[in-house]
């Protein structure tokens, strides 16, 4: 790919396309994944199975290799250097939640996203995950109504607290609750990455310089560099949500035009459960 | 004799014990569950006169002079005082009383002691047990033996405590002496150091007239059983469902005696009183009902909220969690030092009351304490409004019962010059700041001690309270206020098992910030200033879960002063070293 076309074109409705298959691709393997859990298995090991199935679906590359957290990791408790973030030897057990995170690239098309569940039943699981769904229906009304990302950050923030929660995606690099995503080309080599790829790493430089000089970012957070209305483009979107050593995230892509915004895809795991639940309650 | 069924008649007869003729009293009706309630020493069966007015409303009650006290006879020689002529004294009652049934055993001091001996080698005799400042003497003698071997610095406090408690029992091992001075008149100076040392003045009946021939033939109790049981203690357990109630206050019985007793007893209660050893003459009311509502647990009647709580707060279990049973209310638990404080407690087993101006946030922190905890309540109220407070006490106390834990913690923050607040400002600081928590505490406080049986309050002042300032003047003058006020309430309440804590966090990331009224300001710097305050304090990033954990630690080691941030401990700090560098501080206008 050229240096000089945008991430994503989100008036190209092929390419999107695209991006919904690696995405869907990427919520397939997590389901798949996540049926194989139980009792006793570590985050490596599913990590690895993650890497594998993906491998053997056609992703030859990574904007960063699979994660996994258990227990109250998935709150990212007692986190203090990045290095927790890395896949740890945690065994699951029964009533355990964990969340499954991965960002493959095929053929150049990434996508990003979150999954999160529970081996079992755990009534503070079920709540949070109940109450993330408001954040989803939030984010993109706000980003509708073209408030600056900054601005958005911080009424998430106010949701969040007044559900009673603490917000951890102010945990990951950049406090970012997104970050844009797009096509991923350059001449470094496919395939390298721990945990970021290579090629990403270039890309996400590349724009951060770029996005820069026009008073942008290709981060989202609560920062000065986010006080900007909403960037046309791709954007994977992670609210992340916690209470008392229970972690909740999604993400998905955001696609973000230059007067609306709408979800990539709204036929997903998570979209379904908080349907079916909000049908049952 | 002739009205059997009214509770107020004591029926008396005599019944034939092993080898003694024994008064025996009985109240209510024979057709209802039968209470026996064992007298200790020097007492006779009249020392639970109120108690057993109060229980024979709802069950046939028991009571006699055990040998040698009140009516019975008083066989001469410590043999005829042992454990095993004491059982088939109380068999023979029981014959007699309560025939092919079970009955529900209650002891207080000998009487306990006789009762544990009774639980433990003929349990299939009794439904429950309630055991009152009198130990197993098994279970004593095992106790002393463990500390021996692990003398850590708190078994040797412990078991020096017992020690220097059990004076009287060493003097009575001395022949002869004892009785004389019994004969001698010490009589009226037993019912004279009842009165003054443990607040219980005599009536008719207690201390009973026979006190000299009682206090010197009981003392065979002593000489027949103590040496014999502390040489060599019999492995005693007991299936009966058994409650122990702990006078905190005993000065014969230390309460670090239970030490270990949830292992020979797998059906173990447990409630301690503020109250000296003769609690069932000073406290016969929560006596009784404490009593009533072990049989009703027992047997499995119906409950109220506040009894079946009350239930499960005082039961014995490995994995039980220190709130459990509690019901801890907080004001301002909408947000915050609130939210996090009930959410604290309710993690710790706590039932929660929250309650805040705002509905909506009161109602989500129940929801998540609920999460949490056995079971939450959300509660609108303006702490500055009396009537409003006078009815939400009401409503909590109808609803759930009185609190063991009160968190009045709702205030609001307001900063600027003193000739920038307005009175409505100042009236609006101190109606919250202050008199919410003086509505609290007049409220609640007053439900624990009408209950006597103590309880809890914290109160949130502020490291304002110390810290002078003249951006703050109104609010820490309100909170200097909370602070004092925490200080004098403690010294009146201590005697009464109530705590009052004043919790000073200092600088913690709450909403606080953002609803803080800065006075002399445009709607517009007043918006950047809240701005500014948040961020710092965000910044600052001490969060509100953390003072939580400090409130919880206060209650449970009952402090009085608990400063919460590392700004909070050195202000204090120097406001006592230097108050004059505090003043120099207070001159910086960080406003």
């Amino acid at each position: 790919m050229s240096n000089n076309v945008a991430l994503a074109r989100t008036d190209n409705a092929a390419e999107l396309e695209r991006f919904r298959e690696i995405q869907r691709l990427c919520y397939q393997c997590a389901e798949e994944v996540a049926a194989t859990l139980e009792p006793g298995v570590t985050e490596r090991e599913a990590c690895r199975r993650m890497r594998r199935w993906l491998r053997d679906h056609g992703v030859d590359d990574w904007l960063h290799t699979p994660f996994a957290w258990f227990g109250d990791r998935t709150a990212f408790q007692g986190f203090k250097v990045p290095t927790q973030f890395l896949p740890s030897g945690r065994r699951l057990e029964e009533g355990m939640p964990y969340i499954l995170d991965m960002a493959p690239v095929k053929k150049g098309f990434s996508a990003d996203i979150g999954y999160g569940g529970v081996l079992g039943e755990n009534r503070i699981w079920q709540q949070l995950d109940a109450d993330l769904a408001a954040h989803r229906t939030l984010i993109l009304e706000l980003v509708r109504e073209r408030r600056t990302f900054a601005d958005i950050y911080a009424e998430v923030d106010a949701l969040i607290d007044r559900q009673g929660y603490q917000n951890r995606h102010r945990k990951y690099p950049g406090r970012v609750i997104g970050h844009q995503v797009g096509i991923i080309g350059g001449p470094l080599p496919k395939g390298v990455g721990f945990p970021f790829g290579v090629r990403f790493l270039q890309t996400i430089g590349r724009e951060l310089v770029k996005e820069r000089l026009e008073g942008r970012s290709p981060l989202w957070n609560g920062a000065r560099q986010s006080q900007h209305p909403p960037t046309p483009g791709l954007w994977a979107v992670e609210p992340h949500i916690g209470f008392r050593g229970v972690g909740v995230k999604f993400e998905e892509l955001l696609v973000v035009t230059e007067d609306d915004a709408y979800w990539l895809d709204d036929d997903l795991p998570h979209v379904h459960r908080w349907a079916a639940r909000k049908a049952s309650a | 004799m002739t009205s059997p069924q009214t509770s107020e008649t004591v029926r008396r007869r005599r019944v034939r014990g092993d080898g003694v003729d024994l008064a025996v009293y009985e109240q209510g009706d024979p057709a209802r569950p039968t209470v026996l309630l064992m007298h200790g020493y020097p007492d006779t069966h009249a020392v639970w006169d109120e108690v057993a007015g109060r229980l024979a409303e709802r069950y046939h009650v028991v009571r006699y002079d055990v040998r040698g006290a009140g009516a019975s006879s008083r066989p001469f020689g410590k043999r005829n005082y042992t454990f095993s002529y004491l059982m088939a004294d109380m068999t023979a009652v029981l014959d007699a009383t309560a025939p092919e049934r079970k009955a529900h055993l209650v002891g207080h001091d000998w009487g306990s002691i006789q009762a544990w001996e009774a639980a433990c080698t003929m349990p299939e005799r009794f439904a429950s047990f309630t055991s009152i400042s009198g130990p197993c003497l098994d279970h004593v003698a095992g106790l002393t033996r463990r500390n021996l071997r692990r003398p850590t610095p708190r078994n040797v406090r412990n078991g020096l405590g017992q020690a220097v408690r059990s004076w009287y029992i060493y003097f009575f091992q001395t022949p002869l002496l004892p009785e004389m001075v019994w004969r001698a008149g010490m009589a009226g100076a037993f019912a004279k150091a009842l009165e003054v040392g443990e607040g219980v003045p005599s009536r008719d009946g207690h201390p009973a007239r026979t006190l000299p021939r009682d206090g010197a033939a009981g003392v065979g109790l002593y000489r027949a059983n103590m040496l014999r049981r502390m040489r060599r203690p019999l492995d005693r357990r007991t299936d009966v469902p058994t409650q122990v109630i702990v006078p905190t206050k005993d000065l014969f019985v230390s309460p670090h005696l239970v030490g270990g007793l949830g292992d020979r007893v797998p059906d173990l209660s447990l409630r301690t009183i503020p109250a000296g050893h003769w609690v069932v003459r000073s406290h016969p009311e929560v006596i009784a009902r404490w009593i009533g509502e072990h049989i009703t647990g027992t047997t499995g009647g119906t409950l109220t909220a506040a009894e079946s709580r009350a239930l499960r707060r005082a039961r014995v279990a490995p994995d039980r969690r220190p709130f459990e049973g509690s019901l801890v209310v907080v004001t301002g638990a909408g947000s915050g030092i609130g939210r996090a404080t009930a959410l604290a407690f309710a993690e710790r087993g706590a039932e929660v009351v929250a309650a805040d101006l705002d509905p909506a946030s009161a109602q989500r922190t129940a929801e998540l304490a609920r999460l949490l905890g056995p079971d939450a309540h959300a509660f609108q109220v303006d702490v500055a409004d009396a009537d409003a407070m006078e009815d939400f006490a009401k409503t909590v106390l109808h609803d759930h019962g009185v609190p063991e834990v009160v968190v009045n913690n709702a205030g609001i923050g307001m900063a600027g010059g003193f000739l920038d607040h307005t009175p409505d400002d100042w009236k609006r600081v101190l109606d919250v700041n202050l008199w919410g928590v003086v509505h609290g505490t007049r409220l609640f406080a007053g439900q624990m001690a009408e209950r006597g049986q103590g309880g809890h309050i914290v109160n949130t002042a502020s490291a304002a309270a110390f810290t002078p300032s003249r951006t703050l003047p109104a609010y820490a003058t309100s909170k200097a206020a909370v602070l004092m006020l925490s200080e004098c309430l403690r010294a009146e309440l201590a005697g009464q098992g109530i705590g009052v804590t004043a919790i000073c966090p200092g600088v913690v990331n709450t909403n606080i910030t953002r609803t803080s009224r800065f006075v002399g300001r445009d709607a517009a710097a007043q918006q950047q200033d809240r701005e500014r305050a948040s961020r710092a304090y965000a910044l600052r990033n001490y969060g509100p879960d953390r003072v939580a954990e400090q409130v919880v630690r206060a209650v449970l080691k009952d402090r009085a002063v608990v400063p919460v941030t590392p700004e909070a401990h050195v202000s204090r700090l120097v406001s006592r070293l230097s108050p004059g560098l505090m003043r120099l501080f207070a001159r910086i206008d960080v406003g």
